[in-house]
């Protein structure tokens, strides 16, 4: 089981997830948002938080967004923890729009 | 008179319970721009509230939310003030003498009823008191629960009745390896329950559930979920809330209900793990002892996503010996702070307790499950803690005082003139070292101490 940040983090970044988190385990670097999976309790808090609906839990992991898993693995532990909410990236509304939220 | 939250005259604040919402609004202060000495009182011996005895033993990864906690604990301006109960032991009054401000965070310890004849009959339990029996927790060590019953009543459909009916329906195997109370872990070995009914009052859109705690019950060992597929026809109303795109959450919930009404039974399993909608207990019946229960069906009346449940008049009765009320949580009153009775709260904007024409109480202050009500799960908490912890700062210059605070140091001498024994959180790591070793031997995660008196034998 893990919990991953999936592509449609990408350029919006609304951290709104990092509010609910409750052991900090969220990453980030200039476009997106990563879950360190060894930090990550699987509780999900995070998942109803994201207004792209961008996270995902195990057995819900699309086949299509598999790859995300390594991602998410590799890149978090080398990038600086989100311990609180950031603005949006420039542009977030309109690529929320444009994914369908 | 010095600035407040400075090395001179930093801000002390005490936080009353050590649940996630204390430790999260320790976290919060400790990393604010102000210099802060915090002190976390907590009746118990053992610290980290629902964590240690709410969150199931079989979900050991959602406990290692105590590692940050640990993590906090660590910081020089932590320090806990454990087996001490505020309002007994030490009044809120000596509280708001001795600390710039107070934050309640004591959770919401008491259950909600429900308000029908026979609920205090004798098998008619509380999530509450099963939980924190089967968790350890020494105020519910000694509980019994009569498992020679065929079937099981939950009433309720969020996650504590989930915890509630999977602990009963795993097997002994699924369980032993976790920290499950050895008393809990015996009785259980004993059980005769077949049939658990998970019942809730509105319908299968409006389930509490989390996808993820509902999906367990399709992976039981020894336990087939059910789900009668014509319980699931949804009226205009919730189709139209399961469309909602934000309503995922809701629409993996009634997916998983349609994949367990659809599965090819196993008949191999020796349990059955019902879940029913539109159902509500109006009478508890029995003698002394619970023997069955009426339900009235509901349906649903209202606007999407404000659809209330309303009795048809058409009963049905269940034959069961054994029920679990799992509707909501509610908190206790502590003297001295204002108290929202039909909330079970305290009153509170944004996180300042207001009484009750809503003016500001000053210097007291709350957060976590007794001041919004026990709704989200552990990280909800430390949004609340964040918020409560802002308004705290903001009111830095109100909060200094012109009499010397002296916060724990005054605390420590009423606790010693009274003989009351107060641990630390370096007591606290005796004690959980050597549950973790007695675990070790059962290859348990640990074995919880479940009395307070073990636990302060093993600090000394």
């Amino acid at each position: 089981m893990t919990t991953i940040v999936t592509d449609n983090c990408k350029d919006c970044r609304f951290t709104d997830c990092v509010t609910v988190c409750p052991v900090a385990c969220f990453h980030y670097d200039d476009d997106m948002l990563y879950i360190d999976p060894d930090v990550c309790i699987d509780c999900s808090a995070c998942i109803p938080e994201c207004p792209v609906q961008a996270i995902y839990e195990g057995d819900d992991i699309p086949e299509d967004k598999e790859n995300w898993i390594e991602i998410n693995a590799e890149r978090a532990p080398n990038l600086p923890v989100c311990e609180e909410q950031m603005d949006p990236l420039p542009g977030a509304e309109e690529r929320k729009e444009a994914l369908g939220f | 008179m010095t600035n407040l939250g400075t090395d001179q005259n930093p801000l002390l604040v005490a936080i009353v319970g050590s649940g996630p919402s204390g430790f999260y609004a320790a976290e919060a202060l400790i990393k604010s721009e102000v210099k802060v000495k915090v002190d976390v009182l907590e009746r118990l011996p053992s610290p980290f509230g629902l964590v240690r005895s709410g969150v199931a033993p079989d979900h050991q990864k959602l406990k290692q939310a105590i590692k940050l906690y640990e993590k906090i604990a660590e910081s020089p301006d932590f320090n806990l003030i454990a087996n001490v109960t505020v309002g007994t032991d030490i009044s809120v009054k000596e509280l708001r003498d001795a600390y710039h401000a107070i934050i309640f965070t004591c959770g919401a310890e008491s259950d909600r009823k429900l308000g029908v004849p026979g609920e205090d009959l004798k098998g008619s339990y509380t999530a509450t008191e099963f939980v924190g029996w089967y968790n350890g927790h020494p105020d519910y060590r000694d509980r019994e629960f009569d498992l020679s019953h065929d079937i099981a009543v939950i009433i309720g459909q969020g996650n504590v009745a989930a915890d509630v009916s999977r602990i009963l329906s795993k097997t002994i195997d699924e369980l032993k390896h976790t920290d499950i109370a050895q008393h809990a872990l015996d009785a259980l070995a004993e059980s005769k329950i077949k049939e658990i009914h998970v019942i809730g009052r509105r319908g299968p859109a409006q389930a509490k559930f989390t996808p993820k705690e509902l999906r367990e019950f399709g992976e039981l060992s020894d336990c087939e979920p059910v789900v009668l597929e014509q319980d699931l026809l949804l009226n205009p109303e919730s189709e139209k809330e399961l469309e909602e795109k934000s309503n995922i959450s809701s629409k993996k919930i009634y997916d998983l209900f349609c994949e367990f009404s659809k599965r090819e039974p196993d008949t191999a399993k020796s349990k059955k793990c019902f879940f029913s909608f539109l159902m509500s207990p109006k009478e508890l019946i029995g003698d002394t002892t619970l023997e069955r229960i009426i339900f009235e069906k509901n349906k649903l009346s209202g606007e999407s996503f404000k659809q209330s449940a309303r009795g048809t008049g058409e009963t049905i009765e269940l034959e069961t010996g054994i029920l679990f009320r799992s509707i909501g949580y509610r908190g206790i009153p502590v003297e001295g702070v204002p108290f929202n009775e039909s909330w079970g709260t305290i009153p509170n904007d944004k996180g300042r307790v207001t009484d009750s024409e809503n003016n500001v109480v000053d210097q007291l202050y709350t957060a976590g499950w007794i001041k919004r009500g026990p709704s989200g799960i552990i990280g909800t908490n430390r949004a609340c803690s964040v918020e409560t912890v802002e308004c705290l700062i903001q009111d830095l210059e109100k909060l200094n005082s012109s009499t010397k605070k002296s916060g724990a140091k005054a605390i420590y001498s009423k606790l010693d003139i009274k003989s009351i024994r107060h641990i630390n959180f370096e007591d606290w790591k005796k004690v959980d070292t050597s549950e973790i070793e007695l675990g070790e031997v059962k290859d348990k995660p640990r074995e919880k101490y479940t009395s307070i008196h073990e636990m302060l034998s093993v600090i000394k």
